[in-house]
């Protein structure tokens, strides 16, 4: 009976050896441990053992049961473990270098530059005011202390339409809209006025890489009871600034516009040489970025507001200009162009 | 404009000053300064004075000469010159060996057998002027070896000031203008103009002479007789090249020298000519010639300067050819006027003729300044022409006199427009440097303008601010924000409407965001077939291809849509841009803020990409306001749209628009294979619809149970009322989720999500509404597919 146990267990062992599969490993496991299985037909004829014998032989027949199970145990870990390992090794490698799809839509570049800065002053308590394109002469000029035969209004080459109204040649058209909004609330409430309109403008001449009959700007006011120079020049470099996102220098020089008093042409340090000189500063170290001043009396007084209790500041800042300076673009045409291959690079806010 | 430093320098003394320090603080208190600054005569050094002392032909060369040349060294110099005007006795410029003229050093040079060991000079060729016809002439006495550059002025900076920055200032337009700023900057006093006492002239005779024309303001003339010096003074010809103008003869340069000088023009008439000087317009167009050849219309607003009845002038423009100065003239008459400056520049603009003349007309210029240019003009011309002889007394008609301005302000109003600390010493010495009188009592100002500054220029109490500010520099000023009060700003809902609109379509729909003119483009729409729909249109269009205004944006983008086929397979652009609907009632244009999207596919059918715009509508709808879109068919109006599949678009109610495919032969022409569809809304009635609330359904914590059901339909229309009209609260979503088409027709089926916040729905509960739903559609013919 020992050699048969022995038999039985060496013949496991080797058997056991050659399985691959959990259900191969389950039918040796029924043939040698199950009911009917080789060890358990020998255990049943340990009744016909002597009494000393018996015990010995039961020790040794569980040895070799207890030696087989773990046997199994482990041949089906290995066996798990390699299909584990056939299944990982099944994966492909992916090629994450080939280049990506990038297919995203686009906005208009000029949407860009105009949401950054309406956020920046957002943050400091203006308003985004909405006007409309076609404007009238008194908006557009009368209103703005220019009166019919003034110079000024050669500076600018209006679109004019057969019902007398106009393309509006300047966002300062809807400075006396914008007055005349909040000039309540600025009298009867204290509460400054403080907005900007960003918008499209229009001026009759020719095109060219320079110039362009259909552009933005943005219009910016602020009014109050003690409105300053001062002030003028701390909310134009602290927004300006942050548009630019640094530290940036402005300098103020005078310059005629006939809707503010004094009028000033404001130049920021140069962005790429920082004040240093360089070509595309022409070697100033300055860029005229904005004509901005104090607005002219009669230009608050046609908003009804009073100007000798009342003063403010106006400044035009040109967005087309500062998305052409800030993507690089070199031709002003490209932004009308409608032309996807130019437009569709403009992807997202910074 | 052109202004020379040595110029300015004789009305102001600079000794001691950086001088191009100064002019850097003129631009930021004045007007802008060109970035280009010229350091005349900085090139030019080793030229002295010499004497041709003998003149030799050369032997082989027809052209050049042999000189011996004094250039005051202890021998004569041996120069081979090639110059058509030399001759013994001339002196002239001389550049020696070692000199240098521009990048032009001056060596020992052998020329045509000979050495030549330095130069005689053109004034071209030291810069003075454009004359290379021969070697400068100096008629002066000079003594031989001076240096050319202590003799003369050419050491000089010259800079150069945008006219448009100075179109508010007429008294910048001279270089005693300028003189006075500078002045101001230095903290210099400003010397007064050389000048004759005009009066000496009383006893003598007027000139006959009248205006008879309210837009002449003054008249001032003058006769001089016995002019007999032709060519002017080199420093002078040297100011008037450096400052851009041509010297002619020493009276034409005298009359430009005098205007770059007060900013005053001035004109000289041959006497003879002009003997009943009237100033007048006539009611009758003619042809007049003026002194450039040029026959001009003159009509009847124009200003003339007659002879009696006979026009020999037009008034700040030009003179007349016929009364020109001649070589026999021997009396001129001077002619120092102002004239109104619309009526110049509306003159200016018929005639397009702008000279430098009605350029200074043309900003106002100061009426008190006509007979002050007259007294310069006689002291600068007697001090170069000994023989000149005044002949007439000062004639001077004072027409129109600009109100005297005095403006009153006090300390607290300077305080608050500046926000700064300026003491009233300051005001007051910043002021009177300008030339204002300024009367200070406690902290009360009373400032008189003076009459360069009060034609136009300064007004109002704010111009005095600007006065005091420019002086005192911007680059001085403390910096500080303002106490105004801070308050809440909500945004308007048209703005956060179009962002949200912008944020959908590009980043949910990968759309293109483009932007287009606000006119029809003849030729492109021409090029798709579109019309050209009528419209206000502009009236001063340069060019004619755009006049129209657009009624919609969608021809426009089917255009810009052609212009990227090419780009890739399939692609959406869309813009929100205006339109102009016609005229509103009162007259004016009624615009509107329109957002249109065109889509384009080639590996799409219409049908899908048709109803992907579909869904972006609703999406938008849906995202921004919460409500739902519906749609009615609609007729086409525009030879763009097809006649079927075009849908007006509804939300709320309220017509938003239409979306539609492109008709056929118009697609075909933007791309024949592609599919091609629009949509246009209005963004101001989108974003005036009110949103509706987000109101919480709290889910159900018990199975729901979903019933499909196919009805024989061709679209859904029907069958989603029928649902509505149900009313039944347990339907939490409904879903198309087949179609099917065969010999019966098109079927649609339709999935219903019914669940009950309390309890497990049975299937007969819920059976008992869609029965319900079935009965009314088989009601209106629509059965229940088998």
């Amino acid at each position: 009976m020992k050699e048969k146990l022995e038999a039985i267990r060496k013949q496991a062992e080797a058997e056991l050896d050659g399985l691959t599969s959990p259900e191969q490993i389950e039918s040796f496991r029924v043939a040698v441990l199950g009911k009917k299985g080789e060890l358990t037909s020998i255990l049943k004829m340990m009744g016909k053992l002597s009494a000393e014998e018996r015990p010995v032989m039961g020790q040794l027949a569980n040895d070799v049961r207890a030696f087989i199970e773990e046997k199994i145990t482990e041949k089906s870990k290995e066996i798990k473990e390699k299909e584990m390992q056939r299944e990982i090794d099944s994966m492909p490698i992916f090629d994450v270098s080939a280049p990506s799809d990038l297919s995203r839509g686009s906005y208009h570049p000029i949407t860009l530059v105009q949401r950054e800065c309406e956020n920046v002053f957002k943050s400091m308590g203006f308003a985004v005011e909405n006007y409309s394109e076609i404007v009238t002469d008194y908006e557009c000029f009368e209103a703005l202390n220019i009166p019919k035969h003034h110079p000024a209004r050669d500076m600018q080459d209006t679109y004019y339409l057969e019902n007398g109204q106009l393309l509006k040649s300047h966002t300062s058209a809807a400075q006396n809209a914008i007055y005349k909004k909040y000039r309540d609330s600025l009298i009867n409430d204290g509460l400054p006025i403080k907005a900007i309109f960003p918008g499209r403008c229009f001026r009759n001449e020719a095109t060219d890489a320079c110039h362009e009959n259909t552009f933005f700007q943005m219009e910016g006011v602020m009014v109050d009871k003690d409105i300053s120079i001062s002030n003028l020049i701390y909310f134009m470099k602290t927004m300006l600034s942050e548009v630019f996102r640094k530290d940036i220098k402005v300098r103020l020089r005078p310059g005629f516009f006939p809707f503010v008093e004094p009028g000033f042409e404001l130049d920021i340090s140069c962005l790429i040489c920082g004040g240093e000189g360089c070509p595309s500063c022409k070697h100033s170290g300055w860029l005229e970025l904005c004509p901005c001043g104090m607005i002219h009396p009669e230009v608050l007084k046609a908003g009804g507001i009073d100007p000798e209790e009342y003063t403010g500041f106006a400044f035009g800042l040109g967005l087309t200009r500062l998305a052409m300076m800030k993507y690089g673009v070199k031709d002003i045409r490209d932004l009308n162009s409608g032309s996807l291959k130019s437009l569709s690079q403009f992807t997202d806010d910074e | 404009m052109f202004l020379s430093m040595n110029w300015i320098a004789d009305f102001v003394d600079l000794t001691g000053l950086d001088r191009l320090d100064l002019i850097h603080r003129f631009s930021l208190s004045t007007a802008e300064v060109e970035n280009e600054i010229f350091m005349k005569g900085s090139d030019i050094s080793g030229v002295v004075v010499a004497e041709i002392k003998s003149v030799e032909p050369h032997p082989e060369s027809k052209k050049l000469h042999l000189l011996k040349v004094d250039a005051g060294d202890p021998q004569l110099t041996d120069v081979v010159c090639g110059a058509p005007n030399v001759r013994v006795g001339m002196k002239t410029a001389f550049a020696k060996v070692g000199a240098k003229l521009g990048e032009i050093e001056i060596t020992p040079r052998p020329l045509a057998g000979f050495i030549s060991y330095g130069m005689c000079c053109s004034e071209k060729e030291i810069g003075i002027s454009d004359d290379h016809s021969g070697i400068m002439e100096i008629t002066d006495d000079i003594p031989n070896g001076t240096d050319i550059k202590e003799a003369y002025q050419i050491d000089d900076i010259v800079f150069e000031v945008d006219n448009k920055s100075l179109t508010n200032r007429p008294d910048l337009w001279g270089h005693y203008g300028i003189a006075r700023e500078f002045a101001a900057l230095a903290g210099r006093p400003l010397k007064p103009i050389p000048a004759v006492d005009l009066s000496a002239y009383d006893s003598l005779p007027k000139v006959d002479m009248k205006i008879e024309d309210p837009l002449c303001q003054r008249y001032s003339c003058l006769q001089v007789e016995n002019i007999n010096v032709s060519v002017s003074p080199v420093n002078m010809r040297i100011r008037l090249f450096y400052c851009g103008m041509r010297a002619i003869n020493f009276l034409a340069d005298l009359t430009n020298y005098l205007m770059l000088e007060m900013g005053q023009p001035m004109h000289a008439f041959d006497s003879r000519k002009v003997e009943k000087i009237r100033i007048k317009r006539f009611s009758e167009p003619f042809v007049f010639q003026t002194l450039d050849g040029v026959n001009r219309n003159i009509d009847e607003n124009t200003l003339m300067i007659c002879n009696d009845n006979t026009p020999v002038a037009i008034a700040g423009i030009m003179g007349g050819l016929d009364s020109e100065i001649v070589d026999d003239t021997t009396t001129l008459t001077l002619e120092s006027a102002t004239f109104d400056a619309v009526s110049i520049r509306k003159s200016t603009v018929r005639l397009a003729h702008r000279t430098d003349a009605s350029m200074r007309y043309e900003k106002c210029l100061d009426p008190e300044m006509t007979v002050p240019a007259i007294a310069r003009f006689v002291q600068l011309l007697t001090s170069v022409d000994k023989g000149a002889k005044v002949v007439s007394s000062l004639t001077d008609e004072y027409a129109f006199r600009y109100d005297k301005v005095t403006l009153d302000f006090d300390k607290a109003f300077v305080d608050k427009y500046t926000g700064i600390e300026i003491s009233n010493d300051t005001i007051v010495k910043t002021l009177e440097s300008l030339g204002f009188t300024v009367t200070l009592s406690g902290d009360n100002f009373s400032v008189t303008v003076p009459s360069w500054r009060a034609t136009k220029d300064v007004t109002i109490k704010a111009d005095i601010i600007e006065e005091i500010t420019r002086i005192y520099g911007y680059d001085n000023f403390d910096v500080h924000t303002s106490l105004s009060p801070l308050y809440p700003v909500r945004p308007y809902e048209e703005k956060t409407v179009e962002d949200k609109i912008k944020d959908i379509l590009v980043k949910r729909y990968s759309l293109h965001e483009l932007h287009s003119y606000i006119w029809a483009y003849y030729d492109e729409y021409k090029a798709l077939g579109i019309e050209i729909e009528d419209n206000i249109k502009l009236v001063n269009a340069t060019n004619p291809n755009i006049e129209t205004i657009r009624r919609s944006i969608v021809p426009t983008q089917l255009v810009q849509v052609r212009s990227n086929v090419g780009f890739a397979p399939d692609f959406g652009v869309f813009e929100i841009g205006r339109t102009v609907n016609g005229l509103k009632d009162d007259g004016l244009c009624d615009e509107h803020k329109k957002l249109c999207i065109t889509l384009y596919s080639k590996t799409k059918n219409i049908e899908t990409i048709y109803l992907e715009l579909r869904d972006m509508l609703c999406v938008l709808a849906s995202d921004i306001k919460h409500r739902e879109l519906s749609f009615k068919t609609a007729e086409a109006s525009h030879n763009y749209e097809h006649p079927r599949n075009l849908n007006e678009i509804y939300c709320d109610g309220v017509l938003l628009g239409k979306m539609g495919i492109v008709f056929p032969s118009v697609s075909k022409k933007i791309d024949k294979k592609a599919s091609i569809c629009f949509a246009e809304i209005d963004v101001s009635a989108f974003a005036e619809i009110e949103s509706a609330p987000i109101v919480y359904d709290e889910p159900s914590k018990f199975p729901g149970i979903d019933i499909d059901v196919s009805f024989v339909s061709d679209i859904f229309e029907p069958i989603g009322n029928a649902i509505k009209e149900a009313k039944c609260s347990l339907i939490k979503n409904v879903q198309v989720i087949d179609t099917y088409s065969d010999e019966a027709g098109k079927s649609i089926t339709t999935r219903l999500t019914f669940s009950h916040p309390e309890k497990t729905l049975t299937r007969e509960e819920v059976m008992e509404v869609v029965n319900g739903i079935i009965e009314k559609l088989q009601n209106i013919g629509i059965a229940l597919k088998q």
